[in-house]
């Protein structure tokens, strides 16, 4: 081997460097962020140590190397020594790293007890992973929503859209419903799933935790600064994986509690919906929108599902069947596939006018009515 | 009659080999089983390869423009499955088939009726798998991991994922044993374990770890069997199951894992760079002790790949001390490595080139691994293109790297013919460049926020993902020329001799090149010359 070809790669490998370090490329982040939590800052401060101690040993391993890899060759005329062994110096080289360990151990145990220490909170929000959106439940205000993919880039993300992402405001980062936060309270995240596994991330924060159904996992964040913090599901949960981002508004106190009066009114509302007599043209619309948000992504905006993986609505012995078998899966789910229960995630008006959408849309006429009384008296 | 008789018995004597389809489907000779071990995995290379481009192509820009992510999610799953039990692990067994008898001096692996089967099984196993793609509900697609309650929702692929995953263990397990029984059964006289290429001691390690993990594997998957068909509720939390213990049963197997894909290389590495550096590897005992100790680790650190599921305070403290003290063996066997080449007479062949690339490649694989250790910085780090650009560091420029380099070094001793040098090297380069334009970019992406098994993402990260691209698509052509050196060889090249490299000892090179179909009927001598290198 040439010393021209060690030049070439040690060429290639600066050129990566420089690109890296380049000021050019610093709108392309190439590092974690410091975030806008106590936590977050630390946890940068702990990654940034690390990284450099790890630079550090680095460049002595490999310099050494390379070291000998120009000096002691064959073609310098460099003679094979016959040493194989040192008793001295193994015992420095297991030494060393031992010490070096601990150095990183101790701030990042402190870390870690900070991490964990969820008590004390003015506030706790409950997030709870489905596939594929979240939902959030505010303890001690009563309020609940979900949060899903934005329509546009719902829109711009379908297989071959044709439609250019970069054109789309924070493609694949913007949903329908942030969760508002109020910015300097001690918030406590608890995370939980209804079917799978997923996991709440929003990087400012400084951590992930598993949303994982039949647990409850605690974390904590004060929130420093107002902004719009975006995220993104972490743990692979299905075919939308990718779709169900995490939008999180830190707002002054007075702003979250003005949204927190808004997202009342909103309840009293949709719950005083739910004694009357709907329309059908009501229901229709009504079901649309719940369609659109919480059922097309398996069924498709055509209800013709995907062949193998999900099933058709259209003309499906369910859709078109007895009413009370589809009210019982879509309320209950099917065990052992995707169909997940909605019977605790929507209320009355949307499951009934969701059935009432899938009985009565893409040719499926069996002209019937679902009110939501129906599904009050059935929970 | 009695002249005939003898005449027959001298025959089988010699170089006898059975002819046709015969000679493969029922061998029990250890070179045909590793050669065949070998092109096996070299054909599952690109098949999984091809599945990698999938990926890399769909990931090339923004936006959904090739697969369905569904289709996506069976790509990153299958092409895990396949490069980890269909790549890395028969490759290595090959190596160990076709190297460990010579160089012990044995004629042949102790038990060679097992050793076929465990061959034949996994042609078999990994068609199984592949037939899923044309099932209802595709192919594989909840991860490699096989977390529930996702993986449940696989559809009629599922039973046939989890025997192949039986399967692949029963194969696996049964190539251990033999490995165990041939090294301590039929070393030659003379050889003691310490006199043990370096290759042999971390092979027969490898194959504690794979008898004690494989079966906690084949539990774990079972169990999701019966949660699926049964109506158990192992992992099935509205049962009164424990979805998170599904996952510490699968990394006590995994973790092991890891070390089963990557002590075979630390092996190969330990025989090649003293053959090139023409001097004694540096700190043998300490290398064998080191080995030992990472494998014992591996079985206390299985929770730093789930660090995310919330554990008790107590726990995560547990298991990063346990995990960053691995860093302490492993760093003795990249000090060792150095310290052979230093002060030694080097030349820069191919495999030394590779071997070198490995210490150099997978030591930026084990910083990496060490900051995923940290559990608060892991809670940023975990499930991000971070951690795919970890471990295809210590797997694709460490364990691959290492088969590459041990396919080129004793390539001439399989075939007789020396390979095309300048071939090898262009092999080389060309793959040492696109893997870390592949795979380096991967590190930023992580930082910035991309998570990990995603078919499209957010624009900020599209020019690093276009790099990666275009490193991956380069890394994969690279790669037909590896097969192209190798078919090159085995037609023609110059005739190799015994020793083959110059500072190559032990017994595998007083054998001549290639050696006969049997070889060592009669046990070799074992002198300071040829104990270990």
């Amino acid at each position: 081997m040439s010393v021209r070809n060690m030049k070439t790669f040690m060429g290639a490998l600066s050129s990566v460097l420089l690109l890296a370090a380049a000021p050019a490329w610093a709108e392309y982040a190439l590092n974690l962020t410091e975030g806008v939590t106590p936590l977050s800052r630390n946890i940068y401060d702990l990654h940034m140590t690390i990284f450099y101690i790890c630079c550090v040993i680095a460049v002595i391993v490999f310099g050494v190397m390379f070291w000998s890899i120009f000096h002691h060759r064959k073609s310098r005329g460099a003679q094979p020594a016959k040493f194989h062994h040192n008793t001295t110096v193994e015992i420095i080289w297991t030494a060393v790293p031992i010490l070096i360990l601990v150095v990183m151990a101790i701030p990042a145990t402190k870390s870690l007890i900070l991490i964990e220490s969820t008590g004390d909170s003015d506030l706790t929000i409950k997030v709870t992973g489905h596939q594929w959106r979240w939902q959030y439940e505010y303890i001690e205000e009563g309020i609940e929503f979900f949060s899903s993919l934005d329509a546009n880039s719902n829109e711009a993300r379908q297989l071959k859209s044709g439609i250019d992402p970069s054109q789309i405001d924070n493609y694949l980062l913007e949903v329908d419903n942030p969760v508002v936060v109020p910015v300097g309270q001690k918030i406590r995240f608890m995370t939980t799933a209804s079917d799978v596994i997923h996991s709440w991330w929003v990087p400012d924060l400084g951590w992930k935790r598993d949303s994982i159904p039949g647990f409850i996992n605690e974390s904590w964040a004060i929130i420093e600064e107002e902004g719009t913090y975006r995220g993104q599901c972490a743990e692979l949960c299905g075919r939308d994986h990718a779709f169900m981002p995490i939008v999180l508004k830190a707002v002054s106190e007075d702003e979250y509690y003005d949204w927190v009066g808004e997202m009342m009114m909103v309840a009293m509302e949709a719950e005083a919906g739910a004694d009357r007599e709907w329309t059908m043209d009501e229901l229709m619309a009504q079901g649309e929108q719940v369609y659109g948000t919480f059922c097309v992504a398996c069924h498709q905006v055509n209800g013709m599902g995907i062949p193998g993986a999900f099933k058709p609505l259209v003309g499906s012995p369910i859709a078109t069947g007895p009413v009370e078998d589809h009210i019982d899966v879509v309320m209950n789910g099917v065990a052992g596939t995707a169909m997940a229960p909605f019977g605790m995630q929507l209320n009355d008006v949307d499951i009934a006018s969701v059935i009432t959408y899938e009985r009565n849309a893409w040719g499926n006429d069996m002209g019937d009515m679902v009110q939501p009384s129906t599904i009050a008296a059935m929970r | 009659m009695s002249d005939v008789a003898a005449h027959e018995h001298h025959h089988d004597d010699h170089d006898h080999k059975p002819t046709g389809l015969g000679r493969w489907l029922f061998s029990t000779n250890h070179k045909d089983i590793g050669t065949m071990y070998l092109v096996f995995s070299l054909i599952m290379f690109f098949v999984g390869g091809a599945m990698a481009m999938v990926i890399r192509a769909e990931l090339f820009q923004p936006g959904l423009q090739f697969v369905d992510p569904q289709f996506f999610n069976a790509m990153t799953t299958m092409h895990a499955l396949i490069m980890i039990f269909g790549v890395i692990m028969p490759a290595g067994v090959g190596l160990a088939n076709w190297m460990i008898p010579i160089m012990i001096g044995a004629p042949d692996m102790a038990l060679p009726r097992m050793n076929n089967m465990s061959f034949w099984i996994l042609p078999f196993a990994f068609a199984m798998l592949l037939a899923t793609f044309f099932m209802e509900g595709g192919a594989p697609n909840g991860g490699w991991t096989m977390y529930p309650p996702l993986v449940t929702q696989l559809g009629e692929g599922f039973p046939y994922l989890i025997f192949t995953v039986h399967f692949l263990g029963v194969s696996s397990i049964m190539g251990a044993i033999n490995i165990i029984a041939t090294v301590f059964n039929m070393r030659a006289p003379g050889m003691g374990f310490m006199q043990l290429p370096l290759f042999v001691w971390t092979w027969i390690i490898t194959a504690f770890l794979l008898i004690a993990s494989m079966p906690v594997l084949a539990g774990a998957v079972t169990m999701l069997l019966t949660d699926k068909y049964f109506g158990t509720s192992f992992f099935v939390a509205a049962g009164g199951g424990d979805p998170v213990m599904f996952q510490h049963i699968f990394w006590f197997f995994g973790h092991p894992e890891v070390y089963i894909l990557i002590l075979p290389a630390f092996g190969i590495v330990s025989q090649i760079i003293p053959t090139f550096a023409r001097k004694p590897l540096f700190g043998y005992e300490s290398m064998v002790y080191a080995t030992a100790a990472i494998a014992f680790l591996s079985f206390f650190v299985w929770a730093h790949h789930m660090f995310t599921v919330g554990m008790p305070l107590a726990g995560e403290l547990f298991f990063m001390y346990a995990t960053m003290s691995i860093a302490v063996p492993t760093g003795v066997k990249i000090f060792n490595w150095l310290a052979t080449m230093w002060r030694g007479s080097m030349t820069f062949e191919t495999p030394m080139l590779f071997a070198l690339a490995f210490v150099i490649l997978f030591s930026i694989g084990g910083f990496s691994g060490l900051m995923l250790g940290i559990t608060p910085a892991d809670f940023q780090y975990h499930d991000t293109y971070f951690v795919v650009a970890h471990f295809h560091y210590v797997l694709v420029t460490g364990a691959l790297f290492a088969l590459m380099a041990a396919t080129y070094f004793w390539l001439p001793k399989w075939t007789g013919h020396m390979y095309d040098e300048t071939l090898g090297q262009a092999h080389f380069w060309l793959s040492t460049i696109s893997v870390n334009v592949l795979f380096f970019p991967q590190h930023f992406l992580g930082l910035a926020g991309m998570p990990r098994r995603i078919p499209d993402y957010a624009v900020q990260f599209t020019e690093w993902n276009m790099i990666s691209s275009l490193g991956g698509f380069a890394f994969g052509l690279s790669q037909l020329l590896f097969v192209w050196v190798i078919i090159k060889c085995v037609r023609e090249g110059k005739k190799a001799d015994e020793q083959v490299w110059e500072g190559a000892r032990g017994l595998e090179w007083t054998l001549p090149s290639p050696p006969p179909f049997h070889s060592f009927t009669v046990p070799p001598k074992v002198d300071a010359s040829v104990a270990h290198s």
